[in-house]
């Protein structure tokens, strides 16, 4: 094996050019099915988020008072589809406010409790029972507003279709053209290597020492081309963390497990080791007649 | 050794080698000669079986060659090296790589590699040219290494086929005096050439080729 992987080497080494094209289409392909997955993850955690807490807004009406305000949190208590209530007042509005748009002054300075209505959050045991939730509190007459968030969780639940559904297709086409590349430069290879290999055979090298080096050069430049794209899409993810955490807000994705970085790393190599394996491998039953 | 047993052999309608039979012993230097397209190449070939022969038997060692599984063939290829009248080197090579890749495909050791072309390019008198490329070797520089290319794995057999053509008179004999002496360490040896001068002063068996047959077989053989 030690002398397939050094006649490897030497192969890449004496076309430079054609390596680097193959490691490039290989980064490309991966580049795109890393950033596929991590926004597929991505979307199915945020997915997640707003599933594993369903809530219900219900704003009151100016005016409203503590009593109207109880006898509603009594009333939906007593429903076994809520399983908390939570009640924001207009003071505690305004810190809110005040947190979220700490960087920006101009907003904060016109900005008062009382043009903040107080609110009640309303969460339920899961996504289908906001809507009945938010029927009941619309006939409430304090109630001068309801939320219903079930319109995000549609909104990604369709977003984290398509990506997997595009992500896929995109994905798929790229390993299939990845493969050809892999097939037509060992393919090509194999030609500019015709005389070698015609002496090789003559001097009674086995099949498999004729084989390997190109099927090793083909793995060589899978694993490298998807390597390169782990470290590129990871050093991106890393450097758009602090603008992406707050453009999240509340639901945290970042920064990305270390360890889910890890098994796309493992997972990459390996999709690598058999998109290169394959193509050179049917390059060589194609263009090697041994 | 080497037997050929009414070996016959048809490229469709035409007949390239038609019911040989020989016997070549081991040890022996054997001059296979003829006119241009009279089988030499073609039987010198089918020991290598880079062409199968189409019906008849024959023996290399203890091997059939008719009948041995494909991935047997390198093994039979181990036992007989090749030089060709065009030398085939490689030419991003140098002299001492070309040699190194025999023994590489035997999967010998660098170091042993390393001792073992030593040896074989000092043996052929090339070894101050080890460094350079076949481009940069005269023709016989280039067939010496050939030759130290096929007997550095120390084959039963050495093939040669014309390996002095394309040479001038006084290299073909440097060469020819190479091959005598590799002869001398018991390989046998089956060369197949036009040279009368090299056949008729060497006095070793001659085999005649006529239209794929053996016309004539001799012991102290002419090429008249």
């Amino acid at each position: 094996m030690s002398r397939a992987i050094s006649f490897a080497k030497r192969n890449i080494q004496r076309t430079p050019f054609q390596a680097a094209a193959a490691i490039m289409v290989m980064f490309l392909t991966f580049f795109a099915l890393l950033t596929f997955i991590i926004l597929a993850a991505g979307s199915q955690s945020a997915l997640r988020y707003f599933e594993s807490r369903p809530q219900v807004i219900a704003f009151f009406k100016e005016g409203t008072t503590s009593e109207d305000i109880t006898l509603i949190e009594n009333a939906l208590k007593q429903e076994t589809r809520v399983t908390e209530t939570k009640y924001i007042s207009k003071e505690d509005a305004l810190k809110i406010y005040r947190d979220r748009n700490q960087a920006d002054p101009a907003l904060l300075e016109l900005v008062t409790a009382n043009i903040l209505p107080a609110s009640l959050e309303i969460s339920t045991q899961s996504p289908e029972d906001l809507q009945p939730i938010a029927e009941i509190l619309k006939k409430e007459p304090v109630v001068s507003e309801v939320m219903v968030p079930e319109n995000v969780v549609e909104t990604l639940t369709s977003v984290t279709s398509v990506i997997r559904s595009v992500g896929g297709a995109t994905v798929g086409f790229l390993m299939v053209f990845a493969t050809l590349v892999i097939v037509m430069i060992i393919g090509f290879k194999i030609r500019l290597r015709r005389s070698e290999i015609e002496i090789q055979r003559l001097l009674g090298a086995s099949p498999s020492f004729i084989r390997n080096p190109f099927i090793l050069e083909g793995i060589f430049y899978g694993v490298t081309g998807a390597f390169f794209a782990w470290v590129v899409s990871y050093t991106l993810l890393w450097y758009f963390t602090p603008f992406l955490q707050n453009y999240l807000g509340e639901i945290k994705l970042l920064p990305v497990n270390p360890l889910f970085m890890l098994a796309l790393l493992g997972a990459s190599l390996l999709l690598a080791l058999i998109v290169g394996g394959l193509g050179s491998l049917s390059a060589v039953r194609r263009y090697l007649k041994i | 050794m080497i037997l050929f047993d009414s070996v016959s052999k048809k490229f469709g309608s035409t007949t390239a080698l038609d019911n040989i039979s020989l016997e070549i012993k081991q040890g022996e230097f054997v001059f296979i000669v003829g006119p241009s397209g009279a089988g030499k190449s073609t039987l010198l070939r089918t020991l290598t079986r880079e062409i199968m022969p189409t019906s008849g038997k024959l023996m290399v060692g203890h091997m059939d060659i008719t009948k041995i599984k494909d991935k047997d063939v390198p093994f039979l290829r181990r036992k007989v090296g090749v030089v060709f009248q065009d030398f085939k080197l490689l030419d991003d090579r140098t002299v001492f790589e070309n040699v190194a890749i025999t023994l590489e495909v035997l999967g010998k050791k660098d170091e042993e590699i390393a001792k073992m072309v030593e040896h074989i390019l000092k043996l052929v008198e090339i070894w101050d040219k080890r460094n350079l490329f076949p481009r940069q070797l005269s023709g016989g520089e280039a067939q010496r290494t050939a030759i130290a290319r096929a007997i550095v794995g120390k084959p039963d057999v050495l093939l040669a086929d014309e390996p002095t053509g394309d040479l001038d008179p006084k290299t073909a004999w440097g060469v020819i005096q190479l091959l005598n002496e590799i002869n001398s360490w018991g390989t046998t040896i089956l060369m197949a050439t036009h040279n009368q001068e090299i056949v008729n002063t060497l006095k070793r068996r001659v085999i005649i080729i006529k239209d794929g047959k053996v016309s004539k077989d001799s012991k102290e053989g002419k090429y008249e």
